[in-house]
């Protein structure tokens, strides 16, 4: 009987644009906690942070980003939980 | 060596204008007369809080930028939890991307 193949994870075959860490782009160097704006892009719906790999943001920025997101939730600028329709 | 501070606190806003006014002044004195340096000021007046804090749901909002001695920090940290009328504060040290940030901002605001 003929082995049919099975892939471990679905073939992503639209993923094919290379990720950039925008922040590298665009030569930003420091992440602003008051400007919850810019903040939330990096927030999915339910106000949680969003991981690197569907970001593509470096490793350093990351960590930045996510200490501002977490500063502006200290002082209630973005919600530790939500249903925010972004 | 002076270190680059930004402090931002959180007034109740159940207080009148001229009380808010005077816990303002009061911080910006307590800063000045403690060896601090005010840079700049920012007031963002009444805003919407994401979440109620003690059960309010808007509040004053300002901000502080001032350099200072880093143990200094500890006594503004005290004056902030024993003053009621502030409910929620954050300070922090400015690295040199942040002073520059600000500049800038400050610069084409």
């Amino acid at each position: 009987m003929a082995e049919e193949i099975r892939y471990l994870n679905p073939t992503k075959a639209d993923v094919k644009r290379k990720k950039y860490c925008r922040f590298k782009k665009a030569g930003i160097k420091y992440v602003d906690y008051k400007d919850a704006e810019f903040l939330k892009k990096f927030l999915n719906e339910q106000g949680k942070i969003l991981p690197r790999r569907l970001t593509g943001t470096s490793l350093k920025f990351q960590r930045k980003v996510g200490q501002a997101v977490k500063r502006a939730r200290h002082l209630a600028l973005l919600p530790f939980v939500t249903d925010m329709l972004k | 060596m002076l270190n680059h501070y930004e402090t931002v606190f959180i007034i109740t806003p159940v207080l009148s204008e001229s009380q808010v006014k005077e816990t303002v002044k009061k911080f910006r004195d307590f800063v000045t007369s403690n060896g601090g340096e005010i840079v700049h000021e920012d007031d963002w007046g009444l805003r919407k809080l994401a979440y109620p804090i003690q059960k309010k749901t808007t509040g004053f909002y300002h901000l502080i930028e001032f350099k200072s001695e880093g143990e200094f920090i500890k006594k503004l940290d005290i004056q902030y939890r024993r003053d009621e009328r502030i409910i929620r504060f954050l300070t922090f040290r400015m690295d040199k991307h942040a002073v520059e940030y600000a500049e800038k901002r400050r610069s084409n605001k």
